[in-house]
């Protein structure tokens, strides 16, 4: 029976490999996905271990509470003082000051050079041959005084070489540096879309605003001199407010947040390799059982000579083992291509990665193999289980057929069944209160997957219907062949219900992302509206969303025709024992924003005073906060600061311009080191001008970090951040769309093959080799449409399930884009039949005759 | 769309083509090549005149299935030439051959070969379809009521007998007025009465419609009713008989299986 499973398989090359390639494109995705992530978390562990080495011990400032780069906020510096003490330790060989912060660097063009959000890292180098420096002068030599060493990869896109002069904006206006070095990073060679900038020490310490301060001190130890023993040296002078860790440690925790985001990243790709491969799952189960349909006579035969039913389910799940094997390790390998593409994926959308190679762990392999071989096996029970259920005398009965599943009537029932439950569950998950998140994606995932499997199994219903509707402009535009193309499509209900349905996830799933980004962007268009009352322009960093210094807003406040600038300073916290995002503003604040207060007014933006604070809705119901309840807030420094409510504010649908607590920025700037800005807003003498727009634009030019928009601007500029995370979004959902093509491919294929002497009749008695390709692709393109129409509809009400249970969306439906989806759908069933419909126009027509 | 596009026999439209409808000269055939190849068709020639029912006959192998499919445009012989109503069909492209099918050519299967989702109907008029042309109304009533299935026409073939299916592929060989209907083995597939009322239908429609037919059969009474039938052996055609009764066929089909 072995020899005979395998012999089949050898027997139907092109239906296995076409089925196999679902189980490739699944694997693939998993595969490359792990590729991707462990080679950006190789790439990210060896910056940070180069970035240490040589450091047995390191002290730095110590903030209250973890920060998080992204919100700003820096652990406080420390006076450099400590660097003489440290150096007196007995145990201490070398030890040298650092410091460092955001250095953004300004291209020839004037603007500042952003990468996507990789940061711009800015420090200082002690000296060249510390043992501390990570990196290594490819030409040129160490900066002194006015001079800066910018990394290889930067001054390679930007056309800048030694004795060159570049512009720094660090915490004041920009300085004009001269280039004395070209570097790279230790033996990394990307690392990502950061640009690297280092300086001497009092320069560094100029630039970033902290004058005879240190952000750490790197330590190596005299021989013999146990890493304890360093440490609790070190220990025994240890001002307050600051920590030591050995060079280890310190590794480990640089590397804290790019783990998390690793993590995260890993998360995210995997989702998609798992909508690709339980898209897979259908095509597989679908190929097996046609091509189980079509061996009925054959199936008999083998019972009639004696084979039993446990070994005809051996020799099936034999051959899916087979084919799953073998798929999974073509995936495996096809995973590192993907890997590769992915890479430029996040490169082109300008989100680029660092990358030191490609790692292939062994979890890859396991995990991989692990996946598309049970996926396959799992998928192919229900079609081997039948196959068992074929009755001997069929092998000599003319148009034998399988026999109906036992538990075909019970299809209905349980399709209505799953599909309400599926929905219970995604209900339960959104609305039941006080669930933790773990539950609430459990119920949400677990939930969508029962809800595709029951549609899938509900669609059988819904395909004479909608063949019959979207097949009729085929009638219209392919003639007679368009007419039986419809019919085709109506003739085998499960068959074309099984084909859609894989098509139907990824394009319920492309609708849901597209509906929700819809509803992003139009609450946020109509929240801007609804909250800026009379500002003009807008300031912000040139990629739109990072954090700046608060030097270019305060230059434009003084700017002739600016007559107020309202700054939202951003940074982080601790109140009631959790991080949280702070925020900040000047009076001015009160004049732009229109908010709609629960207590107090807008005035209470202008008179926030030493102590004062205002928070949203949400919040204050959290906290049960009312007006004058105290709130202690953390700084990262570790100073706290009692602060009073003055007001409560409902923010609008498209979320709150500010964070769960704002106080004045002249209290902000007061316990926070280089305070940042969000964005500020600038309300101007006449309104928008060209006149007020260059005025700003003059005050900028000093500032290449900074960016003057209008509002309808700023609004795109917003949203644009959005679109590339979109793009990543369909590119991974069009993977599962292409495994669902091959569904398609393989459907039409075989049933190709199945009406052979049918096509042959046709042929004879009239029909062209056009007529022929035109009924395969009108036959295509409707299965396709039904895929799409049911993926549609189902999409915009998982969207509108989610949207009614987050607050700051709004429900909006994209037609554009859905029309734009329907399209593809098309063209997706035009490209899936092109194949098929060329073996079927070769046909021969007396071979195809005399099939059987 | 319409792929209605005259075929190229020129001024073969409507009307009696003067000629023989289907004519061969010399036709051979040749399968595979070198020691294993084999001859199926040695030199045959014959004219096919119009509004005659001609029978094929002859034991397995000697060629007669292989002569049917090479006088339909099917088949390529290896050499010679046929014309289908003054058509030479040698040269003609595949598009062309099929539209030439369309046309001029009508097919009754020993399988039947209906379309299991089209209705009774709408098999018979499915070449006028794909032809693109629109059935004349009165044509179609009486092609219904002459297979005897004007009751029927809304049934699909799941839900017809053998017989009865076997008459739907016959409304469908005629709907178009081809100029000739091959028929392979029509009655292969039925018991004798049902035989008996397709062969019977078969000769009506030549008498009544004047009507050419072809017939590849083993089935000697399908052989006694028609005026000419032709005996092949080992690819030629050994003998032509005119109006012979059915014992003198299988007598004749006895001498052939034992030379």
């Amino acid at each position: 029976m072995t020899a005979f499973a395998l012999r089949g398989l050898l027997g139907r090359k092109l239906r296995t490999i076409l089925t196999a390639f679902a189980i490739v494109l699944g694997v693939a995705t998993v595969s490359g996905t792990y590729v991707l992530t462990d080679s950006i978390d190789k790439a990210f562990n060896s910056i940070f271990t180069t970035s240490r080495q040589g450091s047995d011990a390191v002290i730095s400032g110590k903030s209250a509470f973890d920060v998080s780069s992204d919100s700003g906020a820096q652990a406080p510096a420390f006076d450099q003082s400590l660097l003489k003490k440290v150096r007196a330790l007995p145990g201490v060989d070398v030890a040298d000051g650092a410091v460092d912060g955001t250095a953004q660097l300004i291209g020839k063009d004037g603007k500042a050079v952003v990468y996507g959000g990789a940061p711009n890292l800015g420090f200082s180098i002690a000296r060249g041959d510390s043992p501390f420096n990570p990196l290594a002068l490819i030409q040129g030599r160490w900066p002194h005084g006015n001079e800066v060493v910018i990394d290889k990869s930067m001054a390679h896109k930007e056309h800048f070489a030694v004795g060159q002069t570049v512009g720094v904006e660090a915490e004041g206006p920009v300085r004009h540096l001269r280039v004395s070095g070209i570097v790279k990073f230790g033996s990394v060679s990307t690392i990502g879309g950061a640009t690297l900038a280092g300086f001497d020490l009092p320069t560094a310490q100029k630039l970033f605003g902290k004058p005879g301060q240190l952000d750490e001190i790197a330590v190596k130890a005299k021989p013999n001199v146990s890493s304890d023993e360093l440490l609790s040296q070190i220990r025994g002078i240890l001002p307050p407010a600051t920590q030591v860790r050995t060079g280890e440690e310190q590794a480990h925790q640089d590397s804290k947040e790019t783990d998390s985001f690793i993590s995260f990243l890993q998360k995210f790709l995997l989702g998609f390799g798992g909508v690709a491969l339980f898209v897979g799952s259908f095509v597989i189960a679908n190929s097996l059982s046609i091509t189980i349909a079509q061996r009925t006579r054959e199936l008999a035969t083998l019972r009639m000579i004696g084979a039993s039913r446990r070994q005809l389910l051996r020799s099936i799940l034999l051959e899916s083992l087979v084919v799953g094997t073998l798929a999974s390790l073509v995936g495996l390998f096809a995973g590192l291509g993907l890997a590769v593409g992915l890479f430029k994926l996040f490169d082109a959308v300008g989100f680029t990665l660092p990358n030191n190679g490609l790692t292939f762990e062994t979890r890859t392999i396991v995990v991989s193999l692990l996946v598309g071989v049970l996926v396959t096996l799992v998928a192919s029970m229900r079609p081997a289980v039948r196959a068992t259920r074929v009755p001997p005398i069929s092998a000599v009965r003319e148009g034998a057929t399988l026999p109906e599943s036992r538990f075909a009537r019970f299809r209905l029932p349980a399709a209505i069944v799953l599909s309400a439950l599926g929905f219970a569950s995604l209900l339960w998950g959104l609305f039941a209160p006080n669930l933790g998140t773990a539950k609430i994606l459990l119920f949400l995932l677990g939930g969508a997957l029962i809800v595709f499997f029951g549609i899938a199994l509900l669609s059988v219903r819904l395909v004479p219907p909608l063949a019959g509707l979207l097949g009729w402009p085929a009638t219209r535009i392919g003639g007679t062949a368009g007419t039986l193309a419809r019919e085709n499509a109506q003739r085998n209900p499960q068959r074309t219900a099984s084909t859609a349905s894989a098509l139907m996830i990824g394009l319920a799933l492309v609708t849901l992302v597209s509906m929700l980004a819809a509803g992003i962007i139009s609450s946020f268009r109509g929240s801007v509206k609804e909250i800026w009352r009379n500002a003009d322009y807008a300031i912000t960093a040139q990629n739109n969303f990072s954090p700046i210094p608060i030097a270019p807003a305060d230059a434009v406040a003084k700017t002739p025709g600016v007559l107020s600038v309202a700054n939202v300073r951003v940074g982080q916290g601790r109140a009631y024992e959790k991080t949280t995002s702070i925020t900040a503003v000047n009076p001015a604040a009160a004049n732009v924003f229109n908010l709609d207060w629960k207590e107090g007014s807008s005035q209470v933006l202008a008179n926030l005073g030493e102590d004062g604070a205002f928070v949203a809705k949400g919040y204050a119901d959290d906290h049960h906060l009312a007006i004058d309840t105290p709130i202690v807030l953390t700084f990262p420094s570790g100073a706290r600061k009692t602060f009073f409510v003055k007001g409560i504010f409902d923010p609008p649908t498209g979320g709150s311009p500010f964070g769960s607590i704002t106080f004045s920025a002249a209290t902000f700037d007061r316990y926070v080191s280089e305070p940042k800005n969000l964005y500020s807003f600038v309300v101007t003498q006449g309104g928008q001008s060209a006149a007020n727009e260059a005025a700003i634009n003059k005050t900028l030019d000093a500032y290449p970090n900074a960016k003057v928009a209008t509002r309808e601007k700023f609004i795109d500029n917003q949203i644009s951040g959005l679109s590339s995370v979109l793009n990543i979004l369909y590119v991974l959902l069009a993977l599962s769309v292409i495994v669902s093509l091959f569904g398609i491919v393989n459907t039409l294929v075989l049933t190709v093959f199945e009406r052979t002497r049918e096509i042959g009749m046709l042929r004879a008695i009239g029909m062209t080799r056009r007529q022929v390709r035109r009924m395969v692709r009108h036959e295509s393109v409707i299965t396709a449409l039904i895929g799409a129409a049911i993926g549609i509809a189902l999409g915009i009400v998982l969207a509108a399930l989610l949207i009614a249970r987050i607050d700051f969306i709004v429900l909006s439906v994209p037609v554009g884009q859905l029309i734009a989806f329907a399209i593809a759908a098309i063209v997706v069933g035009i490209i899936a039949a092109i194949f098929p419909a060329r073996r079927a126009a070769r046909l021969s027509v007396l071979e195809a005759l005399q099939y059987e | 769309m319409s792929e209605a596009v005259a075929a190229p026999a020129a001024g073969a439209t409507e009307g009696p083509h003067p000629g023989p409808v289907v004519s061969a000269s010399d036709l051979t055939r040749r399968y595979g090549e070198g020691e294993t190849a084999v001859d199926a068709l040695r030199g045959v020639s014959l004219d096919v005149p119009k509004g005659q029912l001609t029978a094929v006959m002859g034991p397995s192998g000697s060629g007669k299935s292989t002569l049917m499919h090479i006088l339909a445009g099917l088949d390529k012989p290896t050499s010679g030439e046929v014309e289908i109503a003054g058509t030479k069909i040698s040269k003609l492209s595949d598009s062309e051959l099929t539209k030439l099918r369309r046309k001029h050519i009508g097919f009754i299967f020993q399988f039947f070969n209906l379309l299991p989702m089209l209705t009774a109907e709408e098999n018979v008029v499915l070449p006028l379809s794909l032809a693109g042309e629109k059935p004349d109304k009165a044509w179609v009533d009486e092609l219904m009521q002459k297979i005897g299935l004007a009751d029927r026409r809304k049934h699909r073939p799941s839900e017809l007998s053998g017989g009865q299916q076997q008459r739907v592929a016959i409304g469908r060989a005629l709907v178009s007025r081809p100029s000739i209907v091959f028929a392979d083995e029509p009655t292969g597939n039925l018991d004798s009465k049902t035989s008996g009322e397709i062969l019977d239908l078969l000769n009506e429609s030549v008498h009544d419609l004047s009507q050419t037919i072809v017939m590849v059969t083993h089935d000697s009474r399908a052989a006694a009713i028609a005026k000419r039938v032709l005996f092949l052996a080992d690819g030629k055609i050994v003998r032509e008989s005119h109006g012979i009764s059915a014992q003198d066929v299988v007598a004749a089909m006895d001498e052939l299986g034992a030379s």
